[in-house]
Parts: structure tokens; sequence; C-alpha cells
């Protein structure tokens, strides 16, 4: 499993040069008699953007949940520095309320009507700010539910596999979506998916997760927008695939 | 409907998940909220509103008709009037009911507005204490087992049955009918609530906690939101209760009241003042009805077969 280009190993517990905004140590989780996630270390600077792939079942989920605070059964240190905001796989809008009060839900902040008008110019729906939920597209709601994380200014942004029910086009427009609000507002983000192009074009580092541990590691260098069909990117997307146990030829 | 996709419904959930989901986004209620448009049916509203006009006349006929054959069958004598009172006989009653405050009945509107009182007094009660308690039961554990097992039990409990009770308790005022109707009116009010709030769907439970919601805002913003539709319902059934426990109820020991009319009226064999009270009970539940159903769609305008 070692790896001689591009990759690193998990770093060492305690020396980071940079401000971390995520620390976890020697998480683990279990579900009655499996183990779902084990003796797991994770560090995320501020401001990087990290995607987490593994195959179904590799307790990417769970790992996001423990991160989220939504799962309080986890031994083991978790540690994030500041606010943490979510983007579900699914929008999870609250249908009765219309979108711009979506986005201003919970939030606290000197003028809510204001920074909620900001978020929803910032992802292209000011002229959707009154409309229901169920009237949203899929894109447009999942741009919503970027709003509503984005405007409570995180200093870890969550994204669980928020992409992965868009078609194609919309995935694309959504990457550049979240790039620019990335590199305007610089959180950290966790990108969960089970797609490698996905975390390529996007991530400043992947990391595999692999029966509960964290099994590779890998740095993107790349600059942004980048093309997939680089030399580089392809090379380290067959690694990663190999890594996920899918070899050239496609057999699992 | 392109690019019209339940938020509530994810694609890449299992598909009993799913299931589960869509049923929380249009909860069964959807099919007793109907008639205002065709449950099942999200069409939205689009040419409805020409053929609603209709529809109400078309409601109209079997009324209108059972009243025809009721006059005729009374003007050519094939039931006695005494037994049977025409329908302008019943007529001219309910017009001198209004206009004559007689000593025996005193007049319609005096009693009607004695009984409307009494309901609302009676459902606000209940159902705030309906509502409350569903919140209580719903939301915790600890609640649900303190709260709920008391409901049942009071739910197979015959309403009517504990009026000789509260007479014995209350006194023969109006106490035991506004506690009546109170008891009444809370039960299926507190069943459907319940249930609603149990509906509503845990991902926005989640949701509310990673938005850091107060409980204050869980409760207002999404539980009951959430379980309105449901709530919806419990109100109309609540309301159902409420005027049928006032019948029984004012029939008891009162001085006013349209139960005292009609228990005056038997008496007197006044069959025509019966029926004008019974017509005027059939008319509040009609209109009660039709507020709950103007409620329903302020406030489920949010959900797709609202949506034009």
């Amino acid at each position: 499993m070692a790896s001689q280009l591009h990759s690193v190993r998990v770093p060492a517990p305690g020396n980071a040069a940079v401000a971390t905004t995520v620390r976890v140590r020697g998480l683990s989780r279990s579900f009655g008699d499996v183990q779902v996630l084990h003796d797991l270390d994770l560090d995320i600077a501020s401001g990087e953007f990290v995607a987490l792939i593994g195959r179904s079942g590799s307790g990417k989920s769970t790992l996001l949940r423990a991160l989220a605070g939504l799962d309080r059964q986890v031994s083991g240190e978790v540690a994030v520095d500041g606010t943490v905001s979510i983007a579900f796989q699914e929008p999870r809008l609250v249908p009765w309320r219309r979108v711009a009060d979506n986005v201003s839900l919970g939030l606290r902040d000197s003028d809510p009507r204001a920074s909620t008008a900001a978020a929803l110019a910032e992802v292209g729906l000011t002229d959707r700010a009154k409309a229901w939920p169920l009237t949203l597209s899929g894109g447009e709601a999942q741009r919503a539910s970027l709003a509503r994380a984005l405007v409570r200014d995180p200093s870890l942004l969550l994204l669980d596999e928020p992409f992965s029910a868009l078609d194609a086009l919309t995935r694309i427009a959504m990457h550049r979506l979240v790039l620019s609000l990335w590199e305007r507002h610089r959180p950290a983000v966790l990108l969960v998916t089970h797609d490698v192009d996905e975390a390529l074009t996007l991530a400043d580092r992947v990391v595999v997760l692999t029966a509960g541990q964290i099994s590779h590691t890998c740095l993107v260098s790349a600059v942004r927008p980048r093309d997939r069909n680089q030399a580089y990117l392809h090379e380290l997307r067959t690694r990663l695939l190999a890594e996920l146990g899918v070899d050239r030829e496609g057999k699992i | 409907m392109p690019g019209n996709r339940p938020a509530l419904v994810e694609e890449d959930a299992p598909p009993g998940a799913a299931g589960r989901l869509v049923a929380v986004a249009m909860p069964a209620s959807a099919a007793q909220a109907a008639s205002v448009t065709t449950a099942g049916q999200p069409l939205g509203r689009r040419g409805n509103t020409g053929g609603r006009r209709g529809t109400a006349v078309l409601r109209l006929i079997s009324p209108v008709a059972v009243i025809v054959v009721w006059q005729l069958v009374s003007h050519f004598g094939l039931v006695s009037t005494t037994t049977l009172p025409a329908p302008t006989q019943v007529w001219s009653t309910a017009v001198s009911l209004v206009t004559h405050n007689s000593a025996a009945y005193g007049t319609l509107q005096g009693n009607l507005l004695v009984s409307l009182q009494r309901v609302a007094i009676g459902f606000a009660i209940g159902a705030s204490i309906g509502l409350l308690l569903a919140v209580i039961a719903g939301l915790s554990r600890l609640g649900e087992t303190t709260v709920d097992p008391l409901m049942q039990m009071l739910r197979t409990l015959p309403l009517f049955g504990l009026i000789p009770a509260f007479i014995v308790w209350f006194g023969i005022g109006d106490a035991p009918k506004i506690i009546l109707i109170a008891i009444g009116s809370a039960i299926p009010l507190y069943l459907n609530a319940f249930a609603g709030i149990r509906n509503v769907d845990p991902k926005l439970h989640e949701l509310s906690q990673v938005l850091q919601l107060s409980r204050r805002e869980l409760i207002t913003k999404i539980v009951l939101p959430g379980a309105m539709p449901q709530i919806l319902v419990g109100v109309r059934q609540s309301l159902g209760v409420a005027w049928l426990a006032l019948v029984v109820a004012e029939q008891i020991n009162t001085s006013a009241g349209l139960g005292f009319m009609m228990s005056q009226a038997t008496q007197f064999l006044r069959l025509d003042v019966i029926i004008v009270a019974l017509l005027v009970y059939c008319i509040l539940g009609l209109l009660t009805d039709w507020l709950v159903r103007i409620a329903e769609r302020r406030a489920l305008s949010w959900r797709r077969s609202f949506i034009a």
C-alpha cells in the first residue's frame, strides 16, 4: 500500500505547522459488534480542502457525523476549532419554510436578513428567495443548502456527498461554485464523496478510508481550475482507484 | 413534473427509507385534507378554479332533491305533519323562533350564541391541552410514558357515560358541559398531533441539531409545522366531537342553548322546533369544517399539491 509519488502517510500528531481546525485522535465507533471507525487520526489545517473517499460502508458518513457533533457515542478525541456547518447529501431544506427562511433558520447574527440575502446572492438564488423548497430543482435546492451552511461563516464546512444526486452538468457547475465560495471564505472543508474525479478536481488532499481507518493520503498540488486529463491527475486517479480496490481493467 | 424534485425524497436512499420519506412529505392527511384539491393528484389548482364553482352547484343537487321530496310527501299527506312537519312549516317555525322571544324557547339566536360560547370555550381549553400533551409526549420518552397511557385510557372511555359523574362533581351549571366538550376535543387532537409529531422527518431533527436551534425554535419552526397536516385532521375531528358533546350536554339541566331548545320541544312534542335545532347543528358543523379547510389551505400552502 505504500506509495512513492505525491503521497504521504497521515501526518504524525502534534507537529502541524499551520493552525489546525480539526484534530481527531483515536476515534472509534462501533454499532453493535461492527466496528465502523477504528482508532482513527485526522488533522485538517485551517482553510484546507480535504476530500474523504472510500467505498460504501468504509465509515465516511460516521466520521462526518462525529465531526458534526451528531454522534455522541464515539470514543476518542474530536476537536473542532470554531463553528461547523454541513451540507447534506439530500439538501434537507425544511419544506414549509421559504428558501430565505431556510437559509436564516437558527441564524444568530446582528443582521440575519442582510447576511441571508448576501448568501443567496453568492449562490445565485436571489430571485428564488421566496420560493417554496418543493418548487426548486435539484441544483437550486443544493445551492440553497450551501447558502444555509455558508451564512453561518463556518470554520469547518462538511459536505456529505452533496453533488451525488445531481446530473453531470449541474455537478460541474456546483464544483465551480463550491471552489469559488471556498476561495472567498476559506473555511476548512471536508468533502465526503465516492467520486475520485470529484475529489481530485476539488481537494488539496485526498484521504482514503478503508474499514474504518485512513489507509492512504495523497496531496494534490495541481493549480485550480484543474484539467482532469492532466497526466499527473491521471496518475493519482489510477492509484486512488487501486487503493479503493479497482484495478486498471476496472475489475473490483 | 420535470425539474420539480421533492426536497425530502432522496434519490440515493434505500427504497424503504425513500418510501417513508415520501410518506412524511405527503402524509396520509393529504387524503383527508382533500376535496380542496383532489388528493393524491399533485396537479395543482390549474384549471380547477372554474370547476370548483360548478362542483359546488352540483353538490347542492342531492340536498335540494331531499327537501323537494320531503315537501311533496307532506303536501300529499303521505305522512302526517305531526310525524314529519313539512319544510315550509319548519321554515316558518325557524322564522318565528328568530323573531319572537317565546317563554318556552327563548330566541334561536340567543340559544345559538350560548351554545357557540360553550363550544368555543370547551374546544379552546381541550385543544390547547391536547396539543400541549402531544408536544410533551411527542418530544420525550419520559413524556410519552407518562402521558400516553392516560390518553389511551381516556380514548376508550365512553365520554357520555361521564355525564352523571360530572353532574355530581361539577353541579348543573356550565362547568360540566364545558369540561365534557374540553375532554371530548382534547383526545382526537392529542392522538393526531402526537402521531404527526412522531412522523416529522428525523432528518429535520438532525438538521436542527446542526443549526443549533433552541428547543423553542425546534418546536415552533420544525415540529409543529411538520405535524400541521395531521394536527389539522385532529382539529376537524375535535370540532366534530365538540358539537356532539354539546348536543348531549345541553339536554341536561340547561336554561339556554340549542340543546335546551330541543329538550323543551321534546316536552311539547314540537318536532318542527327539534328539526330547526338539528338543521342549525348541521349548518354549524359544515361551517366549522369549512373554516378548518381555509386554515388548511393557508397553513399547508407549501405542499406541492397546493402549489399551482
